[in-house]
């Protein structure tokens, strides 16, 4: 499902904003563009906000790329969210976009890695 | 069919200096004198044999085979060779020389000598040659138009199949190597293993990476232990290579331990500024199990009564 009423007339995001008790849960099904993932960002700093939620899930395992632009904005949403109160965990990358993330000298700082949705789930309830 | 452009334009070129300024002959004649020349290297076959074999052990090649072994393989390739000059076709030849190299590799045998033997052969039958044919000078020339290119063709044909032999067995080698080097070895429940051993390079680490992504994936694996007890040296690329290995297994959601970094390489990591304080390293591969086991919530304790 989308995002709960886009604010502005685009399609709508290819990712879903779930909401399961304290935490968020975000998959994403298909590659995001640059401004698609600001939206992503900002609609969920909005979420967190809304909901009052502690925790941020962010399942990428459809994703076979994450460039270093993703890679940055996911960085900087684990960022802002900590600041709104919500800790951020992201999880299913691919080996192959594990590989290309490091290759491209990306750094995924400040933001937690988990194996799948069982173990961030797990993790944020710590 | 003998005497052909790609016989004369060989890489072995150099004989003796006895040869004529070109073949401008017709090739009939030629051809005329290959079976006197087949026929001549047949009658003395036993007499040449001797002679090159004795060569070969003058000159302290396949010093790696017994004496029956090198006069066997002298004579299967003195008959080829022979049968060479005679078909034309180096086809069988070709044959036999993957056969013997395949024979001969694994005992150490070097490409030097191969060529060293088939080269001698050359110039033992091309001095059989020079006595029989020395009191007609232009006769002479004529068979040695005939012989030398075909001898090079031979000699190019066997160090030729050698050296691809020998290639195929270096790349099948190392196929085998990078297949064996790499293993991602469950030892507890969501606790994997990657002993390296050897030499690190670009393509191994990037491989080695590369299973070890998938083994996480596969096994669910919480944490690593990598044990570089096996790898005798390490420069910036592999330390850097390992960093990269470290955070990709971080972004699959499992941590790393590092064991077994000898006093050595850690002294070449601080001299040379690579900064491993990320890193989670413990001294030998035991206490990096133990303290994986520790973090994943295993305790591992003796059972009195089992000695």
């Amino acid at each position: 499902m989308p995002t709960d009423a886009p604010t502005a007339p685009h399609a709508p995001l290819p990712a879903s904003i779930l909401s399961q008790g304290p935490n968020l849960i975000v998959s994403i099904h298909a590659a995001l563009d640059d401004e698609q993932l600001v939206r992503l960002q900002r609609d969920l700093l909005e979420r967190v906000g809304r909901d009052r939620s502690s925790g941020i899930l962010i399942d990428v395992a459809a994703l076979d790329v994450l460039d270093s632009f993703a890679a940055r904005t996911l960085a900087d949403l684990a960022y802002m969210a900590q600041l709104r109160g919500a800790r951020t965990v992201v999880v299913g990358i691919a080996p192959e976009v594990a590989m290309t993330l490091v290759r491209l000298g990306v750094r995924i700082p400040l933001t937690q890695t988990a194996l799948d949705l069982e173990e961030g789930l797990e993790w944020l309830s710590t | 069919m003998l005497a052909d452009d790609e016989g004369r334009q060989d890489v072995m070129g150099e004989t003796s200096s006895q040869r004529v300024a070109d073949g401008n002959e017709p090739d009939e004649e030629d051809a005329m004198l290959l079976p006197e020349l087949v026929a001549h290297l047949r009658a003395h076959r036993g007499t040449l044999r001797e002679e090159w074999a004795s060569r070969i052990k003058e000159a302290h090649l396949l010093s790696a085979m017994t004496p029956q072994e090198v006069f066997s393989e002298v004579t299967s390739v003195y008959d080829n060779y022979v049968a060479v000059l005679e078909t034309g076709s180096v086809d069988e030849l070709r044959h036999y020389a993957r056969d013997l190299s395949e024979r001969i590799i694994p005992r150490g045998v070097e490409t030097h000598e191969v060529i060293g033997i088939v080269l001698l052969l050359r110039d033992v039958l091309a001095r059989s040659l020079f006595e029989k044919y020395r009191d007609d000078f232009e006769l002479l020339n004529h068979v040695l138009d005939a012989y030398e290119p075909a001898a090079n063709r031979i000699a190019n044909t066997v160090a030729v199949s050698f050296v691809e032999q020998r290639e195929r067995v270096i790349r099948d080698q190392q196929d085998a190597l990078l297949e064996l080097s790499t293993p991602v070895l469950q030892v507890r429940e969501r606790l994997l293993i990657l002993p390296i051993i050897g030499v690190l390079d670009e393509t191994r680490a990037r491989q080695l990476t590369e299973q070890l992504l998938h083994g996480i994936r596969a096994h669910r694996a919480k944490l690593v232990v990598i044990d570089v007890t096996g790898v005798p040296n390490m420069d910036e690329a592999v330390a850097n290579s390992l960093v990269d290995t470290v955070t990709a297994s971080r972004l699959m959601g499992a941590d790393v331990i590092i064991t077994g970094l000898s006093s050595e390489i850690a002294q070449t990591l601080v001299t040379i500024g690579v900064d491993l304080s990320k890193m989670h390293t413990v001294g030998d591969l035991q206490g990096g199990i133990e303290e994986a086991e520790r973090q994943l919530g295993f305790r591992v304790s003796k059972v009195p009564d089992a000695d």
